[in-house]
């Protein structure tokens, strides 16, 4: 896939096989919602009434964010409420589920990635995942698993190899703990250093967002601020989308803070999105307060 | 409804933070008699008093701040226990400035009674309305009530202006009242205070309904 390829899906209309949004399921959701983040802000990815369906069922209905380049923005709600399934939507890996289906617009810096001709592969490398369990690949080492994405780029150059590996496991911060263990296999590490060598490997292959779906959920609390740190870190070189069930990782780690919530029609509707200091201290809708204080979810 | 148990202890909480309000309340209505009253030895009392005001300030701290450490409340729960803890702070100066009413008591020492007090005491029926008032604010959860209370520190500052000319006038006609002159000056300051301290338990019904901090009435001294 080349740049002008990519480049190609810049600003497009939606694919004309996407599904429409029926009004009937707007109008369950929020209605107009203003973004939270201050106005130039530079903006990475840019959701646009983004709908999924899993088969016929909708599962995240007309959902629209801009999400801010340079920060954390975390996705809040009780579970079924569409967050992975939303952000699955921005790496095009909701289309994995058998008869799933996107519809709406998702730009990245100006890129439509469900523009036609866009190479799926190509969009995850410019946005990665973390995911719920550390993932690390079983018969690799340490450094194989940091170098998989570089390789399946194509970069066959070893010194070139080398230097991102190191350079992404310190980003990581997990270098000064296994630069001497380099051949070790990846599950010979820790629950939580796991985890960092799966967020090095997402950044090994240097993409623009990470997304990360309950990073933390598997693990314990030494290592969850340990990973809490290194987002705050990488938010200075990456634009981070992380799903939580924790709502104190949310107001530790993010800037800005959407809270989604199952409407009547069973599917995932955004009902508050501001900037994090505001929606945990005095959110705007009787639902986000109901929830942030454990009235209900 | 969900979080019976936090509920719970937000409710004892408050009524914790109610009774400190009432202890206040006694030490100022005390501290404005025995000084009418010229007794010596109730003030000492009231001065003596003033320690149970501040033990109860610091269990009620105490147990706020356990509270959010265990509860990891959020939003308006949060905005409640910040208040109180902002609230008892406020309440316990109130009782402090009784207690320097006390004092000023025991240094007035032999004056002879009755005391003639002048504006003093509509200035201390006026600062004791103004931390009913603000409690009462704080309990319903009334922002008009807050805003209103705020507004009737003006009426405390004209006074305390009232006094202050009262007592030059009299240290000119006769320089031998100075020095009692000087302590109903100290007297009108601590009420004075004590107004302002109500503006600011006003201001924290105002965060703790809308979330935002604002200045409503700033005092002129």
């Amino acid at each position: 896939m080349s740049e002008v390829e990519i480049l190609e899906g810049r600003q497009t209309e939606a694919r004309a096989d996407a599904p429409a949004v029926s009004t009937e399921t707007r109008q369950a959701g929020p209605g107009p919602m203003a973004d939270p983040q201050p106005k130039g802000t530079p903006i990475a990815i840019s959701a646009r009434d983004v709908s999924a369906w899993y088969g016929p069922k909708l599962a995240v209905s007309g959902i629209s964010m801009e999400i801010a380049a340079n920060a954390v923005t975390a996705l809040i709600g009780p579970s079924g409420c569409g967050k992975s399934t939303y952000i699955r939507c921005f790496n095009r890996m909701h289309e994995f589920a058998p008869n799933a289906r996107v519809g709406g617009q998702i730009f990245l810096e100006g890129d439509n990635i469900y523009a036609p001709k866009v190479d799926p592969a190509r969009v995850r490398q410019r946005i990665g995942m973390v995911f719920q369990k550390p993932n690390p690949f079983p018969t690799m080492s340490i450094a194989e698993n940091v170098a998989a994405g570089l390789r399946f780029q194509g970069i066959r150059s070893r010194s070139e190899i080398a230097d991102r590996v190191e350079s992404a496991l310190k980003q990581a911060a997990l270098w000064d703990e296994v630069k001497d263990d380099l051949k070790k296999p990846g599950m010979a590490l820790s629950g939580g250093q796991q985890q960092r060598l799966c967020i090095a490997r997402t950044i090994a292959v240097e993409p623009e967002v990470v997304l990360m779906d309950e990073p933390c959920s598997a693990l314990d609390p030494v290592a969850t601020l340990k990973v809490e740190d290194l987002m705050r870190e990488l938010a200075e070189r990456y634009t981070i989308v992380i799903v939580t069930h924790n709502m104190q990782q949310a107001a530790r780690v993010s800037d800005y803070t959407a809270f989604l919530l199952m409407g009547d029609d069973g599917a995932g509707h955004l009902v508050e999105y501001g900037a994090t200091q505001d929606l945990f201290t005095h959110p705007q809708d009787k639902r986000t307060e109901d929830y942030i204080t454990g009235r209900f979810g | 409804m969900a979080r019976e148990l936090f509920n719970s202890e937000i409710r004892q909480l408050q009524d914790e933070v109610l009774a400190l309000g009432s202890m206040a309340e006694k030490a100022m209505l005390d501290a404005l008699e025995s000084l009418r009253d010229g007794d010596a030895e109730w003030s000492r009392k009231i001065v003596e008093d003033d320690q149970y005001i501040n033990r109860k300030r610091f269990e009620i701290e105490d147990r706020c701040i356990f509270v959010i450490a265990s509860q990891q409340p959020m939003a308006s729960d949060l905005r409640i226990l910040a208040s109180i803890l902002y609230i008892i702070t406020d309440i316990e100066r109130i009782a402090d400035h009784a207690e320097g009413i006390a004092r000023i008591n025991l240094l007035l020492g032999d004056e002879p009674l009755p005391r003639r007090l002048g504006y003093i005491p509509s200035m201390a029926d006026r600062a004791v309305s103004m931390l009913r008032d603000s409690l009462k604010a704080y309990i319903e959860r009334d922002v008009e009530a807050a805003r209103r209370i705020c507004d009737a520190d003006d009426e405390v500052d004209r006074l305390q202006d009232s006094v202050y000319d009262e007592c030059i006038r009299q240290m000119i006609a006769d320089p031998s009242t100075i020095q009692r002159n000087t302590y109903l000056l100290w007297t009108a300051h601590n009420l004075e205070r004590i107004a302002d301290r109500c503006t600011n338990i006003c201001e924290r019904v105002i965060y703790l309904v809308t979330g935002h901090m604002v200045e409503i009435n700033i005092s002129k001294y």
